[in-house]
């Protein structure tokens, strides 16, 4: 956290706000000022006021694994701006339907070999 | 387009304004839809949803919507990880079913191979590993992408979102995913 060794330092959100980051501050722990892309994706993406008031919704230890999902699916948006990262679930989703096929075929050869053997 | 004259857009249903002949939200969110823009709206915002279909064309414009709030949902029953959880489980059991399916090739292979010796020992060592079986298939039954986790609602729009991509293969690349375990 940025503010833990430089505590006039503004966090990122703040920076590109232009506003002053105090001490309270409800993104600072999140977007560190060494890091500006993140909160200028998020930014983009979710917007600045639906990011807090999520935050504000979330318990404080889960607020971190909050923001970098939301920093991973706001990157994913700006990379595919038609998909975003769903398009990565469709391509994985995919991915687990062929293995599935390819187990139950290997199971069901398996258990033709095994029986061909008892008989 | 989904709004009539007289019928406004679940958009400008829910922002109370009148839907316009070339509203950008009422191809997209017919009134008979309203927690599909309610979702949008909460997780993304009206304007940044307006911003981002405004940068893409027109037969693009669909597919993002949907995209949205498939993504909007997710959110919304998990507001921690959202979709980020869903690709982090699907690579979970990706890894997992990865893993069964080489360790039952390499069963197979041995009796494939035509020693007779190997074969009468692939077979006891299958016969011993019979737990594996039913363990793989548990693991199997588990794989109703409807019933991970998330209601019927969102395996049926994952379903959807699926059927829809296969129809535009432009739109689905087989790109590695990365992303930390949440």
């Amino acid at each position: 956290m940025a503010s833990s060794t430089h505590p006039n330092a503004a966090c990122a959100a703040c920076k590109f706000l232009r506003r002053k980051c105090t001490q309270g501050c409800v993104f600072s722990p999140y977007f560190p000022p060494e890091d500006p892309t993140k909160f200028v994706n998020v930014h983009k993406i979710f917007g600045a006021s639906n990011v807090s008031k999520l935050l504000n919704e979330i318990a404080a230890h889960q607020r971190e694994d909050a923001v970098n999902s939301l920093a991973y699916e706001a990157e994913a948006r700006i990379k595919d701006p038609v998909y975003g990262c769903v398009g990565a679930i469709t391509v994985l989703q995919r991915q687990v339907l062929q293995s599935q096929k390819e187990l139950e075929a290997t199971h069901a050869d398996l258990i033709r070999f095994s029986s061909d053997l008892i008989h | 387009m989904a709004s009539s004259s007289s019928s406004p857009c679940a958009a400008c249903k829910f922002l109370r304004r009148k839907c316009q002949p070339e509203c950008v939200f009422a191809p997209y969110f017919p009134p008979d839809q309203p927690q599909k823009f309610a979702n949008v709206h909460k997780v993304f915002g009206a304007s940044n949803v307006t911003k981002l279909l405004n940068e893409l064309h027109p037969h693009q414009r669909e597919d993002a919507v949907n995209s949205l709030a498939y993504e909007a949902e997710m959110r919304l029953r998990d507001p921690v990880y959202g979709c980020v959880g869903v690709i982090s489980l699907l690579q979970h059991q990706l890894r997992q079913l990865q893993m069964d399916l080489t360790y039952a090739k390499s069963e197979l292979s041995k009796y494939q191979n035509h020693n007779t010796q190997g074969v009468i020992a692939a077979h006891e060592q299958t016969l011993g590993n019979h737990l594996y079986h039913h363990h793989s298939q548990s693991i199997i039954r588990a794989f109703d992408i409807s019933n991970i986790n998330y209601d019927n609602t969102a395996g049926h729009a994952l379903a959807q979102q699926t059927q829809f991509q296969q129809a535009r293969p432009a739109g689905t690349d087989e790109r590695a995913t990365t992303i930390d375990h949440p």
